[in-house]
């Protein structure tokens, strides 16, 4: 898994909840809630997506990490490898 | 036609889910419908048999027109002469309850005759001037999605995100928020609580379970609320020709918003009875389905007191309009840390300022007092959630 592959499932998953919103122009270091306007539901369903499609669970407690798309990238990239 | 919901004036009729001579139980969906919330699924109120379409898709129908013969286990009203059902143009035919100004109906041509389509995928093929009749489906049975739809219009899918008619949901809205600040004395209270027993609660529970079976705190207000209305019938229930009718069943409102600006506000039904991951799994299904535009009947038309929780927007407090004919709206702002008195020190505790909005009419600023205060008394021992 590439950092390129993850980047595209980020993409994937953010345009289902936020599909107006264009991810190539998006601030990659701004928390992805205000980024994509999306609520806590909408966050949940995002990190519920990750695990079902990269088999990463991620804790409550690391949610800061995964807060941003850049965050969330390198995050994922690492989580994979392990 | 019913009404499904107090801002609802009529209604265009998508599609048939039951033939004539089909049994159906109450529950069944009968028809989908488009109102400016998106497509509801029309349930039957009672057991009976479909006898007859008095339709056909595509006409718009006010609230109260008959829509098809159904002979229930009880009986329903003898069928009324009703214009025939119009093929091309939609023309509604029995007066239109005139609560509110008119609002011109939508003119849709009738999706055509054997096309599976999703109201999505309808929706977007108005948008996008496109006729479903030269689409080739790719979905389910040979289905034609949006995907579909925005392919065929050379259009970027996805673009969009969703089908709903904002201007006609945001006319919706006027009329029955402006009924409910017309007619409702509305009183307000507030009352902010130390919710940081229900964050450390809610940690712990979500530590051992998997994102899919996560709690978010907006299911424990819900929760929260509806524990609370059982020992308050005064807040729950339908304030309806003249008078109050309190509800033995809460169904909790669960105001959501719809992106492009839209709000819709169905119900999950039975709260207070139901386990918080059941709560948690009903709401998560039900905010996916509101935000796709599809959602039922009895959800929409029958929630008992509504919720609204604006946290997630960052603002501290929120100041709910009655929905009516329902009697109270709670409210909840931003969590976060502010200062606080413990034992005579000041510190920094996770905080949350509840609000309530109640019906003069029916109950005073005391017994919504006492209503507010209980509500915090449950979030601060969520383990009896």
């Amino acid at each position: 898994m590439t950092a390129d592959q993850i980047l595209a499932i980020i993409r994937d998953e953010l345009a289902r909840l936020a599909p107006e919103v264009d991810f190539d122009t998006a601030d990659r270091n701004r928390l992805i809630q205000q980024e994509f306007d999306i609520d806590s539901m909408d966050f949940l369903n995002f990190i519920t997506a990750l695990h079902a499609r990269l088999g990463v669970n991620v804790p409550e407690a690391d949610y800061a990490r995964v807060a941003t798309i850049s965050g969330a990238q390198a995050y994922l990239l690492a989580m994979v490898r392990t | 036609m019913p009404s499904l919901g107090a801002d609802m004036e009529a209604a265009t009729l998508i599609e048939w889910l039951a033939k004539p001579g089909d049994k159906m139980k109450r529950g069944d969906v009968i028809a989908v419908v488009e109102t400016a919330k998106g497509a509801i699924e029309v349930e039957v109120f009672e057991d009976g048999v479909l006898e007859k379409h008095v339709v056909a898709p595509g006409a718009v129908l006010p609230v109260g027109a008959v829509m098809a013969r159904y002979s229930g286990a009880g009986e329903v009203a003898a069928p009324r002469p009703v214009a025939p059902a119009p093929a091309p143009a939609p023309a509604p035919a029995a007066p239109k309850p005139q609560l509110v100004p008119e609002a011109p109906s939508p003119v849709r041509p009738p999706p055509a005759a054997g096309l599976r389509t999703s109201p999505a995928a309808r929706r977007l093929a108005e948008e996008l001037g496109v006729n479903l009749t030269s689409i080739a489906g790719t979905g389910a049975g040979g289905a034609i999605t949006r995907e579909d739809v925005a392919a065929s219009a050379h259009a970027p899918a996805g673009k969009k995100a969703t089908g709903f008619d904002f201007t006609a949901m945001r006319r919706a809205i006027a009329a029955a928020l402006g009924r409910s600040k017309r007619e409702i004395p509305h009183y307000y209270l507030s009352h902010a609580i130390d919710i940081g027993a229900a964050q450390d609660w809610l940690a712990a529970a979500n530590a051992q379970r998997p994102p899919a079976e996560r709690f978010l705190m907006g299911a424990l207000f819900i929760k929260a609320v509806a524990s609370a209305a059982r020992e308050f019938p005064e807040l729950n229930g339908f304030h309806v020709e003249g008078e109050f009718r309190a509800s033995q069943a809460i169904h909790v409102g669960v105001a959501i918003a719809i992106r492009g600006g839209g709000l819709a506000a169905p119900a999950i039904h039975d709260c207070a009875d139901l386990a918080l991951s059941d709560l948690m799994a009903r709401m998560r299904d039900l905010v996916a389905r509101v935000r796709a535009g599809r959602f039922k009947s009895s959800e929409i038309a029958d929630s008992t007191i509504t919720v609204t929780s604006l946290g997630d927007r960052g603002v501290d407090a929120v100041w709910g309009v009655i929905y009516p004919p329902q009697v109270a709206i709670v409210g909840f702002g931003k969590i976060g840390m502010r200062p606080w008195v413990v034992d005579g020190q000041v510190v920094a505790r996770p905080t949350v300022c509840m609000s309530l909005a109640a019906d003069h009419r029916v109950s005073d600023g005391h017994k919504g007092a006492l209503f507010l205060e209980r509500i915090g008394q449950i979030l601060a021992n969520p383990s009896e959630l």
